[in-house]
């Protein structure tokens, strides 16, 4: 009786919304996003940042298509069955026609088998793992970032100019340290046959013992150290490591670590001629860049971040595939991502067929210190694509669907 | 070259840690000893700590003298906010039941995280090294920061401080009396109320003083208080509770483990220290230089007997029970996704409340069992092949397995100790979900475990989650009602009379684990269907610790406070989580309600229909 009552009345509602967007035709286009806004919002907030000025601007001049675009965000608490939730309800409560967000790998990995399930379109802007293109890829999912191959790609291909052969790792012990320490071993493997790797640490995320950890890594006396921790843990490394000599005549291959995000809390103390991949925001003089970085600092009155980037890069992709699409169904939605490319401050960007992996690059360079606080130096920018598998061998990586 | 150098500057960094270790560890100690408050808060005094001295040492004139007194000064300010949560709320709930007030400090844990995040902001604050000790010496050729030396130092000269406070001083002896017997010290005339403040300044100071101490070592960050507390935990238990002895020998014991551990098997650190902790409780169920705990004496209004359901009550429990079945008929696709979420945490809750409540045993690794009951199903699925059906029919049987085992060396302890037990269990177990890649996919998780065909609206869904959740919380109610669930309580009540009418007390709360860890494991498959998929996250400790929240805030005492509890933390959750700041607010609430009902939600509905009912009695002429 009720439910009868109910579709009466939604029938009703329908009936008159459709009357009314007769009328008014420009009804936004509702886009869900969901990150972990309060479990790291060292990462998560200049993200934010970024997401809400791209989409200022693509308002201001006039929305996609004619529509103006229209952004709920949600903090998941760091929880991948509270995204789950609150994706159901972004979707069948708010209506929203696509999906886009996401920090921490497993909630990356949980969003987008939800949009696998339920058939929606999920951007996945900063998660890094190969999983979510790769073995547990999927066609509703595509990834934004340069992911953990990429990155660790672009530093094996520094590593392997280096003289050294014996080399120590150390990354934290969870899926993102595992993969960025395999892909580098084996990359580097490829390139250069004869290196070893002779020491391998894995302090728990977080709660590194950096006295006993640094000890361990000298004692093995390698000739190089390939670095993947980072936050709070890399701090700790860099000082107990600094003030025990480890890297004293030893070069460092360093994960990230050229990111404001990590480079910043180690002030003056960031250790001086690390090989990283980061973001050298101030020096790059491309002009749609200098764009950005300025309307930023104007906007928020503070410096850019990686996740300013991603966020700004992310909104952008999103325009680009609505606009292509021509509307919001999810099938045109789909055709129109695979493969699109569009113009972002990194660059034009591409969303490859193959794996629905976004092409965007990092920057690869050396740390240095400029005015007591950290900068990159020699650095230069490493295209996604040259970093990625061939179509060929990503078939084998990925499951069929 | 030998290696004894290295091995000897290895132990001298393990000591180090040690002492950091130690100092965090010892005001908890202290605190529980003589409050028997378990104070989630502990590393939320601790990150202050590292913030506070973080913005002193940057106000105050560099130097030796101005590093010092930061430290110090923070840490007297920690002490005082302490002080003054004890004062304000704690002091107000004491005669609430056994453990209550954990739910006011997890409280305080949210509201202290989003103030230091408005405080200083979201990024790692690394502050200067201490100055005057900020290189490395060579001891037999291998470098040593000075810093650590210091730090060993400072370990046992603060032991020796507090051990002189506790012997020596008149307070210290009264400290030590209301650790012995709080009872007993109350009626000799010590005044409780100023003793107690008294703890809690002295040992959210040594929080403070730990945070501030680290302030060389890392940059304050906001992950701190959640980073430290578990190990600070896990040292006090080794130790013995109450023990700062004990604390002092347990921190060297996991610090040196850890430094040793690391040059064998690196991956070991994830889980070393509740591996420790769960070889000593079995070998020594009151930790190193711990002492049973005595007997309490009944804080508080003593338990109402359970009765059946019937009369008002059931009518109202029906009521509820048609409501939810009719739910599906006006509600839409995501309210009833929040009604199984609901579902699974009332049976969750209800669960834990079956060993918490009628069994007396207090559980902080609960998640275990609901995790192993979701694992089980997914697992069943991606590498059996096996449908929706089978899997929700075998998964729970993986759980209640687990409750054999678990519950076999559980109920052989008591107290906060059984706790730790099933925290070490749950850690364990979470770790080894989380590195066993081949099989759980790591912390990648299992994805795609999605309901059968049939099921796949959230309607259908949620009836079977409906019918399986209602079920097991029927199911619970019969078994408290039956002669087993008398014979539990009895064991609870007084463990030496029921043994003495010939109850195998053991046995039954054996019994108790294996139910409820069947139970739970249900829930833990609905879940996994609902969300479909599951990670190490469901196994770990804020798993637990929600559970663990629902029975005490719907309130211990009563069969449908689980239920209550369950209701009031999903739903304000879910309301909250849409507000910037909304940890603190919730934080708030919740302290709203500990403070407006001590005896849980439930509890404090039934004495407000009671008072209602007095009233309409003394109304009549």
């Amino acid at each position: 009786m009720t439910r009868f009552v109910s579709l009466r009345l939604i029938s009703l509602c329908v009936a008159v919304l459709a009357a009314s967007a007769a009328a008014v035709v420009a009804e936004p286009i509702k886009i869900g996003e969901i990150n972990s806004y309060t479990r790291l919002p060292a990462f998560t907030e200049p993200y934010r940042k970024g997401w809400q000025m791209a989409l200022e601007e693509i308002n201001a001049a006039g929305g996609v298509n004619g529509r103006k675009l229209d952004v709920i965000a949600r903090d998941d608490a760091g929880k991948p069955g509270n995204a789950v939730k609150i994706a159901e309800e972004l979707v069948s409560n708010d209506k929203v026609s696509l999906l886009f967000g996401t920090f921490f790998s497993h909630i990356g990995l949980a969003v987008a088998d939800f949009a696998k399930q339920r058939k929606v379109l999920f951007v996945a802007s900063e998660p890094l793992s190969d999983a979510i293109v790769w073995s547990k890829g999927n066609r509703y999912t595509f990834r934004l970032r340069p992911s953990t191959h990429m990155q660790a790609a672009m530093l094996a291909a520094e590593a392997a100019k280096l003289p050294a052969t014996k080399w120590a790792t150390i990354a934290p012990n969870y899926a993102y340290g595992k993969d960025a320490v395999k892909e580098f071993k084996a990359e580097l493997k490829k390139l250069k046959p004869d290196v070893e790797f002779i020491e391998e640490q894995w302090p728990t995320l977080f709660k590194i013992d950096a006295g006993a950890t640094v000890r361990a890594l000298e004692r093995a006396k390698p000739e190089a150290i390939y670095n993947v921790t980072f936050g709070g843990d890399l701090a700790k490394f860099v000082r107990e490591g600094s003030l025990r000599g480890l890297f004293e005549n030893r070069t460092v291959v360093s994960l990230l670590t050229g990111e404001p995000e990590y480079l910043l809390p180690l002030k003056g103390e960031v250790p001086v001629g690390w090989i990283v991949t980061g973001y050298p925001w101030q020096f790059i003089e491309d002009e749609v860049h200098r764009k950005f970085v300025d309307a930023y600092k104007a906007k928020f009155s503070e410096d850019p971040k990686m996740g300013s980037l991603v966020g700004y890069n992310s909104m952008l992709a999103i325009a680009a595939i609505v606009k292509k699409a021509g509307g919001t169904d999810t099938e045109a939605m789909l055709k129109a991502a695979s493969g699109l490319t569009f113009d972002s401050p990194s660059g034009p960007i591409t969303f490859r067929v193959a794996d629905q992996q976004s092409t965007m690059g990092a920057w690869v360079g050396k740390t240095g210190l400029k005015d007591g606080s950290g900068v990159m130096t020699d650095w230069r920018y490493a295209n996604g694509a040259d970093y990625l598998p061939s179509a060929e061998e990503v078939k084998k990586l990925r499951p069929a669907n | 070259m030998s290696d004894a150098p290295f091995y000897f500057a290895q132990f001298l960094t393990g000591l180090a840690s040690a002492s950091s270790l130690f100092l965090v560890a010892s005001g908890l100690s202290l605190i529980f000893g003589v409050t028997r408050i378990v104070n989630f808060a502990h590393g939320s005094f601790y990150m202050l700590g590292a913030f506070t001295a973080y913005s002193l040492v940057n106000a105050l004139p560099s130097g030796i003298f101005g590093f010092w007194s930061s430290v110090f000064l923070s840490a007297l300010l920690v002490g005082l906010i302490g002080a003054m949560f004890e004062f304000v709320v704690l002091r107000r709930i004491y005669r609430a039941p056994e453990l209550f007030q954990l739910v006011a400090t997890f409280a305080l844990v949210l509201i202290i995280q989003d103030a230091a995040l408005w405080i200083w902001g979201a990024e790692d604050l690394l502050g200067p090294r201490a100055p005057g000790l900020d290189g490395a010496i060579e001891i037999f050729g291998e470098r040593i920061p000075e810093y650590d030396l210091a730090l060993i130092v400072a370990g046992p000269a603060v032991l020796l401080a507090v051990w002189l406070f506790l012997h020596r001083s008149r307070w210290g002896t009264l400290i030590r009396a209301a650790t012995e017997d709080r009872e007993m010290a109350g009626a000799l005339g010590v005044n409780q109320s100023l003793l107690f403040t008294a703890v809690f300044f002295l040992g959210s100071f040594l929080a403070g003083l730990g945070g501030a101490l680290q302030v060389p070592r890392e940059a304050a960050s906001l992950l701190m208080d959640l980073n430290v507390i578990a190990e600070a935990f896990v040292v006090v238990v080794i130790g013995g509770m109450g023990s700062i002895v004990g604390a002092f020998l347990a921190a060297v014991l996991v610090a040196e483990l850890n430094a040793f551990g690391i040059l064998v098997l690196p991956k070991i650190t994830i889980v070393l220290a509740f591996i420790v902790m769960a070889v000593v409780l079995i070998v020594r169920p009151w930790g190193l230089l711990g002492k049973p705990q005595a007997g309490q004496h009944g804080a508080g209004e003593p338990e109402q007997p359970l009765r059946p359901l019937a009369g008002l009550p059931l009518v109202a429990a029906l009521i509820v029970v048609a409501a939810l079945v009719l739910a599906p008929a006006i509600a839409g696709d995501f309210m009833l996704v929040l009604l199984t979420d609901f579902l699974v945490a009332a049976l969750f809750a209800a669960s834990l409340h079956f060993i918490m409540g009628p069994g007396g045993m207090i559980s902080f690794g609960h998640a275990v069992f609901f995790g192993l009951g979701a694992y089980g199903a997914a697992l069943l699925v991606k590498f059996a092949g096996a449908g929706m059906i089978v899997a929700l029919a075998v998964a729970p049987l993986c759980a209640a397995a687990a409750g054999v085992v678990v519950g076999w060396f559980c109920v052989r302890l008591s107290g906060v100790y059984l706790a730790m037990l099933t925290l070490a269990v749950a850690q364990i177990v979470w770790s080894i979900a989380f590195q066993w890649q081949d099989v759980t996919g790591g912390d990648d998780g299992i994805v795609g475990v999605w309901p059968a065909q049939w099921a796949a609206s959230k309607a259908a869904y949620y009836y079977v989650a409906l019918v399986l959740c209602l079920g097991g919380i029927w199911l619970l109610h019969r078994f408290t009602h039956a002669p087993f669930g008398y014979g539990l309580r009895a064991g609870r009540d007084s463990s030496l009379r029921a043994e003495s009418i010939g109850i195998n007390v053991h046995a039954h709360q054996w019994m108790a684990f294996v139910i409820a860890g069947g139970l739970a494991g249900v829930a833990g498959s609905v879940f996994v269907f609902s969300k479909g998929s599951i990670f190490p996250d469901e196994l770990a400790i804020p798993r637990s610790v929600d559970g663990l929240i629902m029975v005490l805030l719907g309130g211990i005492k009563m069969l449908f406070g689980p239920i209550a509890g369950a209701a009031a933390f999903t739903f304000l959750e879910d309301i909250v989580t849409r507000l910037s700041y909304w940890r603190a607010i919730f934080g708030g609430l919740i302290l709203l309600i500990v403070l407006a009902a001590p005896d849980g939600v439930a509890g404090g509905f039934a004495r407000l229909t009671t008072r209602w009912r007095g009233k309409a009695l003394q109304a009549k002429p």
